[in-house]
């Protein structure tokens, strides 16, 4: 018998994340490349559509973790379903997209089996029938190849655009799918979650921005954002920060880029002394064109860029302003 | 209750590998893990309002207690420290088992940590020593307010969503950076803190609460880069030059 690679999809109210036909392209390539076989499990309450969605990719079973104990997510009753689950099958790996969910349920799931996740990994590597799993470190300074040292199931969770969702296979035909016998007593679920709710209407929609102007922490004081938002207005585009200066209050939680804010593609992304923190890279390495500007030379948004300018940033935007006006003006 | 902090390498420290490729040398600057310093903060003014004891703990070796001297400059009551550089390197079920040996005596109302570290960004810590200790959790947290009967904590969801979650005492929860705004010590706090007690706790103390490694960094290394990265050099106004031309011909955006 094969090994067996396990993804647990997720869904919330319903609806699956998007980001799990990731998990399910990497638990694809990762089948493709040992000869194990690819299972799928949903996990929540009335699952059955999210469940005949996902049998229709290229695996060989899907498990329907299906309760009323399981809506809303609580983390007791997520790890104990799983923990069931798992217990009666023998999964070698079990891959997991890394959402705040997932990081809120898995190290519990994983404790309570005596068992260890490999967490936020963008990669792995089979090295003569050996799996390692590639994570960052230091903030995306280093990278670090992670080995497990303990008995299956190990748990890896992905971190979102590590795999694209887009080339997940189809299956030839419709894998079959499974409801797994839960038993969830109402009394172990410790935590009360209330209805989820954003805080504000979102005023700005960086996601529609052709250009972006973003601040990191190098932008120094909160009045020196104005010299950023000169040289946002006058490429015509909007201007955006990562988490540091949102919290500082120096601009508005709705123009945060990266994992706790908003997501971003736009033509061009113009990064004034951000360092590259991992939740700010995914939330804008799908920028068609990055430049950074940043007087680390070992700042990891360097990484990305397709122009990397190492200086300070006080020198290079003031007369950077005046070239452009200039460009804008015509020959 | 108690804070959990971690030592990592200041932000924009520049990274040496050691010679075996499997950590970083030791001779860099180091500062307090940015979300830890935001969950002693929200320890602290749970303090302020409602009384109680604020305890700091931290595993590194002895540089790492200067995170505790810190913390006990801004507020915190006592310190304990896992005193040893084996704790360095440790994965975060062994240090989440680590923490709790050292703690077993001790009879918390609430547990605070970051939510994640700078350094290894398991993110997973805090969430193991709530299971460990059979304590409820939840993560990712930029408000708690104390009811009656327990908590009252907003955790933070993704792309701008959030959610308030009721749950009992006593807890484990991972504070989100931004949940308040820091403070800084003052020059009596400073003082103050030099009599402050610090406990310290040897290896040899919780070495049988811990385990083998459950997983092994087996190489650590420079990424590679993902793309051409061309560097622009020279004085400012000839980058700035060089920028707007690429703006304009190649990006297209002038």
């Amino acid at each position: 018998m094969p090994e067996t690679i396990l993804v647990v999809v997720e869904q919330r109210e319903g609806k699956l994340n998007r980001v799990s036909w990731e998990t399910l392209t990497a638990g694809q390539a990762i089948a493709a490349d040992t000869g194990w076989q690819l299972e799928a499990a949903v996990v929540g309450s009335g699952t059955a559509a999210i469940a005949a969605e996902v049998a229709g990719k290229k695996l060989t079973k899907v498990h329907a973790l299906d309760s009323p104990q399981l809506e809303p997510y609580t983390p007791d009753s997520y790890a104990l379903a799983l923990k069931q689950f798992l217990s009666s099958q023998s999964m070698k790996l079990v891959l997991l997209p890394h959402t705040y969910q997932v990081r809120d349920f898995v190290p519990k799931l994983a404790t309570s089996m005596g068992r260890t996740v490999i967490s936020d990994a963008i990669g792995y590597k089979n090295e003569n029938g050996r799996l390692l799993f590639t994570r960052q470190m230091f903030q995306g300074k280093l990278s670090a190849d992670v080995s497990f040292a303990s008995q299956a199931p190990w748990f890896v969770t992905f971190q979102n655009g590590s795999f694209r969702g887009d080339q997940v296979t189809a299956g030839a035909g419709r894998a079959p799918v499974e409801t797994v016998k839960l038993d969830i007593p109402g009394n172990i679920i410790r935590n009360q979650p209330q209805p989820v709710f954003k805080e504000a209407k979102q005023a700005v929609d960086l996601g529609q921005a052709e250009i972006i102007v973003a601040v990191g922490r190098g932008i120094k004081e909160q009045k020196n954002i104005e010299l950023a938002k000169q040289l946002a207005e006058v490429l015509g585009g909007e201007l955006a920060a990562s988490r540091p200066i949102c919290d500082s209050g120096w601009l508005p939680m709705d123009r945060q880029i990266g994992s706790s804010g908003q997501t971003v593609a736009p033509k061009l992304y113009l990064a004034l002394g951000i360092s590259g923190a991992i939740q700010h890279i995914v939330g804008m390495k799908g920028a068609r064109t990055i430049i950074a500007i940043n007087k680390d030379s070992e700042a990891p948004i360097f990484e990305i860029s397709d122009y990397a300018v190492v200086a300070n940033l006080f020198d290079v935007v003031p007369p950077l302003i005046e070239e452009i006006r200039k460009a804008k003006a015509g020959p | 209750m108690l804070v959990c902090m971690k030592q990592v390498p200041q932000k924009d420290a520049p990274l040496k590998l050691n010679e075996s490729g499997t950590w970083i040398r030791e001779d860099v600057s180091y500062e307090v893990n940015e979300p830890d310093a935001y969950a002693l903060e929200e320890a602290l003014r749970q303090k302020e309002q409602h009384g109680g004891e604020v305890v700091v703990i931290t595993s590194g070796p002895a540089r790492a207690a200067q995170v505790l001297r810190e913390a006990l400059a801004k507020g915190a009551d006592r310190a304990i420290h896992l005193d040893d550089k084996a704790f360095v390197d440790l994965d975060a079920c062994n240090t989440a088992r680590a923490l709790q040996a050292a703690i077993k005596e001790e009879n918390f109302d609430l547990i605070l940590t970051g939510l994640q570290s700078d350094d290894y960004g398991y993110a997973q810590t805090g969430v193991i020593l709530a299971e460990l200790l059979g304590w409820p959790h939840a993560t990712i947290i930029m408000q708690i307010e104390k009811r009656d009967a327990g908590i009252r904590v907003k955790r933070e969801l993704e792309a701008g969503y959030f959610q308030y979650v009721d749950m009992p005492l006593p807890a484990v929860l991972t504070i989100q950076s931004g949940i308040n705004k820091l403070r800084y010590a003052t020059l009596i706090g400073i003082k103050q803190a030099k009599n402050k007690p610090l406990r310290k706790v040897a290896l040899s103390e919780v070495e049988s609460a811990m385990g083998e490694k459950l997983q092994r960094i087996e190489r650590l290394y420079v990424p590679q880069k993902l793309k051409n990265t061309e560097v622009l050099e020279g004085a400012a106004g000839s980058i700035a030059k060089k920028l707007a031309e690429k703006l304009r011909n190649e990006v297209r955006v002038l």
